[in-house]
């Protein structure tokens, strides 16, 4: 039988999805064991109870001067920037992606401008935006913001542009204005698009996040990463870069099935 | 005058000339066919038609009014494919049909009430009301075919324009179509355009069959020479004009 005809079945699906992380997690675990047995205190690779233990006191104890757990103020600071900053992405992307795409003297005036804009890298305006913005929040929002809104601008005008010219005529045979076709017909036709994007778009945020709270913050996962790195808290880092890794996966997981939950007429690319 | 009126209309896109020199008349209520080859200018005239574009030369009037700049409540279209919101539920297609020109395209409170009995009552009669809350695209090709039809016809057009509506079903679809149109025909006396590949449904639900072609082909530059209307066919009575009697005998009646 041909390679390309082999299914796997349930259980070796199952089987297949664990197989690479359990590999990591074995090799890792081989590799620290490797490393504490010469120098029980290295601390470039904790054993993975250590990371555990770690967890659950990062997770639970409160901080010695303030008592506040910093985990979850750092995930609050950054989820709150991230959100803020996509949601305007988002906002915005879909007004101009609507626009470009639907009224033509608005694309023959933005298309252009927003494909040149996308090309600039938003990491080197970063010190443009702590100078003009300051080191607060804004800055970190901004750059947010610049980073993620020329793509999804693209993505939504070029979806936009994509709906059947047939659908825009027959609404104008039923006497809809340039406003009602916009808003009963683009509008809903593209929002799958725009959650679509918005999670494409998630890497890209954190990526920018976390360099702008390496950089200049008080709070934020980002920052805290780049803090305990000088005492090479491997542990601490490490739980960090899971929480990481995690918050994503679960927020596009829940942008995914409202998706699927709000436009169920959207079968096919969500 | 009479109600669509297309004089001496060509249209050109960049130097190619697509059709020439176009003109038909045609009363209310008459039912026009449409044939010709492929690349023969037919769905350019309905585009025509429908205002979605404007000719290179002269003009197309619809009952006296103005030439249209822009696709318009007057005129309803039913294209092969992509001819009804897949957004929107079946019921609220047809909902579309009278809501879309109000300001924010949507009707409120009683309104709403009162405009999805009237789209059910319009759903009963084209044999959807059994999905109407379903979407489009759980729906047949013909199905979505006569949800399009019903969803134009809400609007009341005073033409409608048809782009080979029945080209992409199966035979037996096709014919059960044809009965569905003649029916709503038969019902609001519309003046229908449609354009075909298939010459029977062109004969079999017309009362006028119009046949564009080119009349001059040169043979170096198949694209030199723009088509227009080489034949305007009398199709009532099955393509055989004269066949009924002017005068009335009453012979039989006697007995």
């Amino acid at each position: 039988m041909r390679l390309i005809n082999i299914t796997p079945g349930r259980a070796l699906t199952a089987f297949l999805v664990l197989l690479p992380f359990a590999l990591v997690l074995i090799a890792y675990a081989i590799g620290s064991d490797i490393r504490l047995t010469a120098n029980p205190s290295d601390k470039l690779l904790p054993a993975l109870s250590t990371i555990g233990d770690t967890m659950v006191r990062l997770t639970t104890e409160g901080d010695r001067r303030t008592g506040d757990i910093l985990f979850w103020v750092d995930t609050w600071a950054s989820l709150k920037r991230l959100g803020i900053g996509i949601g305007i992405s988002a906002a915005l992307g879909l007004l101009f992606g609507l626009a470009i795409g639907l009224l033509p003297l608005v694309r023959s005036t933005l298309k252009q401008f927003v494909a040149v804009l996308s090309m600039i890298p938003p990491l080197a305006l970063l010190p443009i935006l702590f100078i003009v913005f300051g080191l607060g929040e804004l800055s970190k929002v901004v750059l947010i913001v610049v980073g993620t809104l020329p793509f999804i601008i693209r993505d939504l005008s070029q979806r936009t542009i994509e709906i059947p010219q047939e659908l825009l005529v027959k609404a104008q045979t039923l006497g809809a204005s340039t406003w009602v076709i916009a808003i009963r017909v683009a509008l809903p036709q593209i929002m799958p698009r725009l959650i679509q994007a918005v999670r494409l778009s998630l890497g890209p945020a954190w990526l920018f996040l976390i360099a702008a709270e390496a950089i200049a913050s008080d709070a934020g996962l980002g920052y805290r990463i780049f803090l305990v790195r000088r005492y090479l808290a491997m542990d601490v880092i490490l739980t960090y870069v899971i929480w990481i890794t995690l918050l994503p996966f679960l927020i596009g997981w829940g942008l995914r099935y409202a998706a699927r939950r709000f436009f169920p007429w959207a079968e096919e690319g969500l | 005058m009479s109600f669509v009126s297309v004089k001496n209309v060509f249209q050109t896109y960049g130097t190619r000339p697509i059709i020439e020199r176009v003109n038909v008349e045609v009363e209310e209520g008459e039912f026009i066919s449409i044939v010709g080859a492929s690349g023969c200018g037919k769905s350019t005239f309905l585009r025509l038609l429908l205002a979605q574009e404007r000719p290179t030369r002269g003009e197309i009037s619809i009952a006296g009014a103005p030439p249209a700049r822009e696709p318009g409540l007057d005129r309803g279209i039913v294209f092969q494919r992509y001819s009804v919101f897949p957004h929107m539920s079946i019921r609220d297609n047809i909902v579309a049909g009278e809501s879309f020109r109000r300001g924010w395209g949507r009707f409120w409170g009683a309104e709403r009430k009162a405009a999805q009995a009237r789209a059910d009552e319009t759903l009963a009669r084209i044999g959807l009301d059994h999905v109407a809350d379903q979407y489009p695209a759980t729906l047949s090709g013909g199905m979505q075919q006569r949800l399009a039809i019903g969803q134009a016809l809400v609007a009341r057009p005073r033409v409608l324009l048809l782009d080979e509506p029945f080209g992409a079903l199966d035979p037996g679809t096709r014919i059960a179509m044809h009965d569905f149109l003649t029916d709503l025909r038969a019902e609001t006396g519309m003046t229908v355009f449609m354009v075909t590949h298939d010459l029977e449904e062109a004969f079999k639900l017309g009362d006028r069959v119009l046949v564009f072609d080119k009349p001059r082909w040169d043979p170096q530059d198949p694209n030199l020479n723009g088509a227009t209307i080489t034949y305007d066919f009398d199709a009532r009575n099955g393509g055989i004009p004269f066949q009924t009697l002017k005068e009335e005998t009453h012979v039989l009646e006697e007995h």
